[in-house]
């Protein structure tokens, strides 16, 4: 099958390849660049699981083409510490209020909270569990997913006045 | 010098030991993207491999074309059964005793089955060319209801057991009939209840549902043709199984094979069974010399991997008129599917189910289980449960239900009539289990306390008004279920799968600068093994949880054990850990001993330290006896400082809980809306109150799926039709109520540290009290029983069936 030309922007890096039209986003970011913290869940967009950060939106990367991407900023998981290490608010929040257990859905649900509370940035928890429904967790039963984010909010807030 | 050393108390908190709701060591890798799962294993020269499957439920397998698949540029391979015969892996033997097919032998059994396996240099050839296997098949009549199953002229399902009157558990007595199990005193029973005061009988279906890790099964499959050794990347809740497995039915010797179980993305029983991917994968990495990666799709994984439950239970129980049960009658119609794989100990054809008596002192009871084939796929997994437990929790606590009704009593009261003393342990049950020990009465009261039963009960009776008044279309329920579970299977003696004994283990090394590392025949799936069993050591051997690496799942380097299911990884594994923690620290005690010139006897341990008795200002910390054990020449001892420990359990562990939540159901829509949920377990000893709470937080929602939507449904031709996420319900955080959890503690007398296991309990609780709660709204109206999952549409149907929507 002929392939087309793609660059894109992943985690801050410029990223350039040959792939199949029809290849998945989520096939080329885990087998082309190895970037595995996005993972697979349903192939169908009912989990969320392929999570990331396209252009200031949550996309499922599972249902999408990488030419789709083409020309776009992607965010993955592996994208939100800071470059000296730090870790992103939220996943210092997730690890501190047990928001995860088995894992497999952790790199979703920390990358579309991240996009949330950039949308809404002191949400109610009513609003939190809301903005989460298109991730599914089978461990935590959400309960400590939602107290996570709501912790992780006022910091991200005050990370971004200190940074203005 | 007195002063200079900490008190015990915070030198014991350094260690973040037992009790401690210590932060997990896994996350650091997780929340970064770093987790290491079977899919992100990438292999120079890796193949993929899937399934070509069959859209029908029952067929004969006229033939199977290649060519065109073969065709498709970047195919290498295309097995079928006839690929795999000569090696004798067209077949493989089931966990229950029965075979199955790997690749369709002629026929198959149910939809989504295996029927031929393609290997291609990337998914999506490999994608192109199943599309292009042309399959001919010839549609024989389905069979999907297991009492259908049974009439004479039902259609033969397993051709080739005809004439096979013996299966692996005794008698068949029907072509499609796999055994009968009985366990109890039959006659006595129908005695008891002929000649009961009160009977309530019920037939009760716990429909078929799936444990849906949201990681499906996969696997890397790696022969290395020069050293003959052949390598296996898998998602196995028991590494070590698999590599006997595979070692006994492939014929490559034992040592020649490595399992390894990487970061498991979820289990609950999913990933106990042997599947047909395994067995293809390595057969195709032996015949094309390439590592082979196979993982499921969401729709295999529903459709084909290890249902859980379906079981029709007959019910009769009976009582005095004052509420005493005198007896309890059961039969199961077992729906297996078409072969039967349930992954059960081999003297437990029906798992446990035989716990059905619950939490009551019950003195006659009876169970039998019949098995069935019908034309669904194979599994019967315990989805987040001990084998078959929760199925029997969910009988007992809706029979009990029903029988409160029968008599007029309010259920709570019923239970706390009939609940087995605390004085009654150990406890005998009338189908042969002995429970190690419990407090009932105290957990079920601290419950009714918490929630204010009797002000839930006054506030139902107001809205029922209400209602009925025609100011409100919502009736209120009230769900109560207190389970008990039997879990940590299990002493040697009883229990074993495929002739392997259920022992755990557990060996630990000491460095000589006093960190450990502890190798675990368990695997973690998200439970937090690398956290808290490294909590366990911390309290036996004094050495800080952060200072243990805990590691499992490589069956070159960890020792042998069955693996994690059933929640026997803390009563089984942790005892294991517990044990081989005193076996380093009765070392230390004689090198401390040595160290302090003074008699073993007279040094004793004391958090981190062993120090003189009456003179604790002489001591010598683990730190320092750990250099010493690999530095200093000490008269009599051998260099090092290790131990390991093969746990054999003397009993299994008795975990219960008392659960209550409060449901708003709308007449209208079928909607119920949960609005409280309270759950008290008591699994012993606690290790990690954090981690517990998490695991009650998600088996309640997992329980919470099962008992409001989540069903393997099939239609008439065997077609599954929940097999995707659309239609297969998992509650999203916008369903899923807030959990109140509590607890009390009541050890087990047997376990070293006297912990019972808890990841299950909430499933095993949370099915019936969910139920409960929804046949409860509708009690005034005259339900007694409706079956699961209670999604709208059913719940609709009840309310109109009663008459409520005018």
């Amino acid at each position: 099958m002929s392939k087309m030309h793609v660059k894109l922007t992943v985690n801050g890096k410029a990223v350039e390849a040959l792939a199949e039209p029809r290849t998945l986003l989520i096939h080329f970011l885990r087998e082309e660049l190895g970037i595995t913290g996005p993972h697979i869940g349903c192939e169908s967009s009912h989990c969320g699981a392929c999570t990331v950060d396209m252009g200031g939106r949550s996309v499922k990367a599972c249902t999408m083409f990488v030419a789709q991407a083409n020309g776009a900023e992607i965010t993955t998981v592996e994208g939100l510490a800071a470059a000296d290490g730090t870790l992103h608010p939220l996943q210092e929040a997730f690890r501190e209020h047990h928001g995860l257990q088995c894992g497999y859905c952790t790199p979703g649900m920390i990358t579309r909270a991240y996009r949330l509370l950039q949308e809404n940035p002191s949400p109610t928890e009513a609003e939190v569990r809301f903005g989460l429904a298109g991730n599914l967790c089978r461990c935590t039963g959400y309960q400590n997913i939602v107290k996570a984010v709501l912790a992780a909010a006022p910091v991200m807030q005050a990370q971004k006045e200190a940074a203005e | 010098m007195n002063e200079m050393i900490p008190p015990a108390g915070d030198r014991a908190a350094a260690l973040k030991g037992l009790g401690s709701s210590r932060k997990r060591v896994e996350d650091v890798r997780f929340t970064q993207g770093k987790g290491a799962y079977v899919d992100d294993i990438k292999l120079k020269d890796m193949v993929f491999g899937d399934f070509v499957r069959s859209p029908y439920a029952h067929a004969r397998v006229v033939s199977v074309n290649k060519e065109a698949a073969l065709a498709v540029p970047g195919v290498i391979a295309v097995l079928t059964a006839e690929d795999l015969a000569p090696l004798g892996l067209h077949w493989m033997p089931t966990l229950a005793g029965d075979r199955q097919m790997v690749l369709a032998d002629g026929k198959v059994l149910y939809q989504g089955q295996e029927v031929a396996f393609v290997v291609a240099e990337n998914r999506y050839a490999c994608a192109d060319a199943i599309e292009l296997v042309e399959v001919d098949y010839e549609a024989l009549p389905v069979v999907t209801d297991p009492f259908k199953a049974l009439e004479p002229d039902a259609p033969v399902l397993r051709e080739d057991l005809a004439g096979k009157t013996e299966g692996a558990h005794g008698p068949r007595r029907h072509h499609n009939h796999i055994f009968l199990w009985e366990q109890g005193d039959r006659a006595a029973t129908e005695a008891v209840i002929d000649g009961a005061d009160v009977v309530a009988e019920e037939r009760i279906h716990y429909h078929r549902t799936h444990p849906c890790p949201l990681e499906t099964c996969g696997c890397v499959a790696s022969m290395d043709k020069i050293t003959g050794k052949l390598t296996l990347w898998g998602t196995f809740q028991a590494p070590h199984a698999v590599r006997t497995v595979a070692s006994l039915i492939s014929g490559i010797a034992e040592h020649n094979i490595r399992v390894i179980s990487p970061d498991i993305g979820g289990g609950f029983g999913n990933k106990v069974g042997v599947y047909p991917g395994y067995v293809c994968s390595i057969v195709a990495s032996i015949v094309t010399g390439r590592p082979v990666k196979w993982v499921e799709d969401r729709m295999d994984n529903l459709m084909t991997t290890a249902f859980a439950r379906d079981y029709w239970m007959d019910g009769r129980i009976a009582a005095t008129k004052d509420g005493r049960i005198t007896g309890l009658w059961c039969h199961v119609t077992a729906d297996h599917g078409g072969f039967d794989a349930c992954a059960d100990p081999t003297k437990f054809p029906a798992g446990f189910f035989n716990i059905c008596t619950g939490s009551y002192d019950i003195p006659v009871a009876y169970v039998g289980v019949d098995g069935v084939y019908t034309n669904k796929a194979p599994g019967g997994v315990a989805y987040r449960c001990s084998f078959r437990v929760t199925e029997a929790a969910y009988f007992i606590e809706r029979m009990v239900d029903i029988l409160a009704i029968k008599l007029g009593m309010d259920p709570v009261e019923l239970r706390l009539k009939n609940f087995i003393r605390k004085d009654q342990f150990p406890y005998h049950s009338a189908l042969g289990w002995e429970y190690d020990s419990g407090d009932y009465h105290t957990a079920m009261e601290q419950a009714l306390a918490a929630v204010d039963y009797k002000g839930l009960r006054a506030e139902q009776a107001e809205r029922l008004e209400a209602f009925k008044r025609g100011e409100s279309r919502s009736l209120m329920g009230v769900g109560v279920a207190f389970f008990t579970e039997i879990v940590g299977a299990g002493p040697v003696k009883n229990c074993d799968i495929l002739g392997l004994g259920m022992f755990d283990s557990c060996e630990i090394r000491i460095h000589p600068t006093g960190s450990a590392i502890a190798r675990l025949g368990t695997i973690s799936q998200g439970q937090g093994h690398a956290t808290t069993f490294a909590q366990i050591l911390a309290s036996e051997i004094g050495i800080p949880a952060d200072d243990i690496t805990v590691e499992e799942g490589d069956t070159d380097t960890a020792p042998y054990g069955l693996g994690t299911y059933g929640s026997r990884s803390t009563p089984v594994a942790g005892a294991a850990t517990a044990m081989a923690g005193r076996k380093i620290r009765a070392k230390a005690q004689m090198i401390a001993a040595y160290l302090l010139e003074v008699h073993d006897d007279d040094v004793e341990f004391d958090v981190d330290r062993f120090q003189i008795k009456g003179a604790p200002e002489r001591f010598k910390t683990m730190k320092e006896i750990a250099f010493a054990a690999y530095n200093q020449a000490i008269p009599g001892l051998e260099p090092g400082l290790e131990a390991v420990s093969y746990y054999d359990p003397p009993n299994m562990t008795y975990p219960f809980g008392a659960y209550i939540c409060v449901m708003d159901v709308d007449v209208d829509t079928g909607v119920c809306d949960v609005r409280r949920v309270y759950a008290l377990d008591d699994c012993g000893t606690r290790i990690n109150p954090m981690i517990i709470e998490g695991q009650v937080h998600g088996g309640l929602t997992e329980a919470l799926a099962i008992a409001m939507g989540q069903e393997i449904a099939y239609d008439e031709d065997g077609n599954v039709t929940t097999g995707t996420l659309m239609d297969f319900f998992i509650p999203t955080a916008v369903e899923t109520p807030h959990y109140e959890t509590d607890h009390t503690v009541t050890p087990s007398p047997h376990h070293p540290i006297g912990a019972k296991g808890v990841g299950e309990s909430p499933n095993v609780g949370g099915v019936p009290m969910f139920s409960n709660a929804v046949m409860d709204a509708f009690k005034p109206f005259g339900l007694t029983h409706a079956h699961m999952p209670h999604d709208h549409w059913r719940v609709w149907r009840i309310a109109n069936g009663l008459g409520l929507h005018g």
